[in-house]
């Protein structure tokens, strides 16, 4: 097991009285003040995360797009520049080894950004697929740092800390070399959850004054800072999946009810057969959305139960703190995945009732 | 860090409050503050009886599954059923509001492995925190 990495912003989580915990070979914050509030916050206002963990890989070269569209399963080609898109990336059985946004920065430049845990087999897995083809891979996951400002009140915060007119960038698009706070930045109107914001990557070496400097115009809005507690609490009300929870080598795009990522006419890539043949005969699995009933929360892995046997396994599962309710994702036999369907979670031995519900379980207003 | 002097602890974080041949127990302020926001608690079942040292309650937080133990042995004569619907006042007053049970000392010798509040302060203070 190597160390555990430090971002450039670990001293200030310190400071700001961050409990810190290991994630992906990362140290960080798991809270400031405490999940619940820091949650409320960003739905409510703003928060801001500090998600330097996250891996990029700079893709260029005149192959570029033949690369990705091998790669990955959604259409790269329908790409503008400055539009990004998100994709999952399958193995050749439709398993997945990943799922990232793809930012086009130009016609044979791409910036490919991927989960912290999975920079060292996504790179891997990139080198493989290269072929004869001529494109240039980079790993910048080390000279990058990034943070998240999100909530309704984001774009108040930055417009503060910047002449771009940020109102005329919209959801999915960025803008390269925008100067934040006096600092070189890209700036992208994307997010993990589920609220309007901002995600801002930045050399390593400015992001504690970054960090400062929006903590600063953010203060009269009840900017917070956030940790990866309320970060999981978000997406997961908002049905943004997890790899390694809703997605992995062993559940599929189509399974996970992301199907509208995976364009099987687009051309041959990696998973394009066994995707097909899925899609075709329809899965047998589905990730399905549950209330808890009874009482009791769902945690990963606890066992789903019907009919006298197991029928799946949950993937994600916790308090809800937007809807107060115990909720939870898990992948079941899908004749069990309708709304309204019944079924138990096994909590430390007992079966506890639920129901399935519809999702995403949170929808900001106005979207 | 509150630890207020009248009590005595576990070495899992547990207070025990110790009247006559009763002992309240609640999580510390430490544990609470480790946990972070309590959002379920699995109160005991009255009229049962805990053996020392085993989990008789579970407290979740958002991220976490806690196990608690019982603190002493003994027959539980009483429970919180306010945790059920409030679990945050364990995280609000975790000596006061915020107590699990009260259980009927079945062997005094239990008492003997607790800590003083100066013993449990400086055993919070080791484990690295």
């Amino acid at each position: 097991m190597t160390e555990a990495k430090k971002t450039p912003l670990y001293e200030t989580h310190l400071e700001h009285g961050g409990k810190i915990v290991e994630f992906g070979g990362w140290l960080l914050p798991v809270q400031y003040t405490g999940i619940l509030e820091e949650h409320r916050a960003v739905r409510e206002k703003a928060g801001l995360f500090d998600v330097s963990h996250m891996g990029e890989v700079l893709v260029k070269g005149v192959d570029a797009l033949a690369f990705l569209q091998n790669l990955v399963t959604n259409d790269v080609s329908r790409l503008t520049e400055h539009k990004i898109q998100y994709t999952p990336m399958c193995y050749k059985d439709g398993g997945v080894v990943d799922d990232l946004l793809i930012y086009k920065q130009g016609e044979e430049e791409y910036l490919l950004v991927i989960n912290a845990a999975n920079i060292g087999k996504d790179w891997q897995w990139m080198q493989e697929n290269k072929g004869n083809l001529q494109v240039e891979l980079t790993n910048l996951s080390d000279r990058t740092a990034q943070l998240a400002l999100q909530g309704p009140m984001a774009q108040s915060i930055l417009s503060h800390l910047t002449d771009t007119n940020l109102e005329e960038l919209e959801y999915y698009w960025f803008l390269p070399k925008v100067i934040l706070a006096g600092k070189e930045t890209l700036i992208s109107r994307t997010g993990y959850t589920g609220e309007d914001g901002f995600e801002i990557y930045c050399r390593l070496e400015d992001a504690t004054e970054l960090w400062a400097a929006i903590m600063t115009a953010g203060k009269p809005f009840g900017l917070l800072p956030a940790g990866l507690g309320c970060r999981d609490t978000l997406r997961f009300e908002a049905c943004l999946p997890l790899y390694g929870h809703e997605l992995s080598k062993d559940i599929s795009p189509l399974e996970a009810g992301i199907g509208m990522f995976v364009k099987l006419d687009k051309g041959d890539f990696n998973g394009q057969t066994a995707l097909a043949e899925q899609k075709k005969n329809g899965v047998k699995r589905k990730i399905a959305g549950f209330v808890v009933t009874g009482r009791g929360i769902a945690r990963a892995e606890y066992p789903v139960m019907a009919e006298g046997r197991r029928i799946g396994t949950v993937t994600t599962g916790t308090y809800a703190p937007t809807l107060d309710k115990n909720i939870g994702l898990a992948l079941v036999e899908a004749e069990f995945a309708k709304v309204g369907q019944e079924f138990a979670i096994e909590i430390r031995g007992k079966n506890v009732a639920a129901q399935v519900i519809p999702k995403p379980f949170y929808r900001r207003e106005g979207k | 860090m509150n630890i207020p002097t009248e009590l005595k602890y576990s070495r899992d974080h547990e207070w025990v409050k110790i009247e006559g041949n009763h002992a309240t127990v609640g999580i510390t302020d430490y544990a609470q503050s480790q946990l972070g926001d309590v959002v379920f608690v699995e109160v005991p079942i009255a009229d049962t009886s805990v053996v020392v040292g085993t989990g008789f309650s579970v407290v979740e937080s958002v991220k976490a599954v806690s196990d608690i133990y019982a603190p002493v042995g003994g027959k539980i004569v009483k429970v919180n059923d306010a945790l059920t619907d409030t679990p945050e006042i364990m995280n609000e007053d975790p000596y006061g509001e915020g107590w699990i049970a009260v259980i009927k000392i079945a062997d005094p010798a239990d008492l003997d492995h607790l800590l003083s509040s100066e013993e449990y302060e400086k055993f919070i203070t080791e484990e690295g925190n």
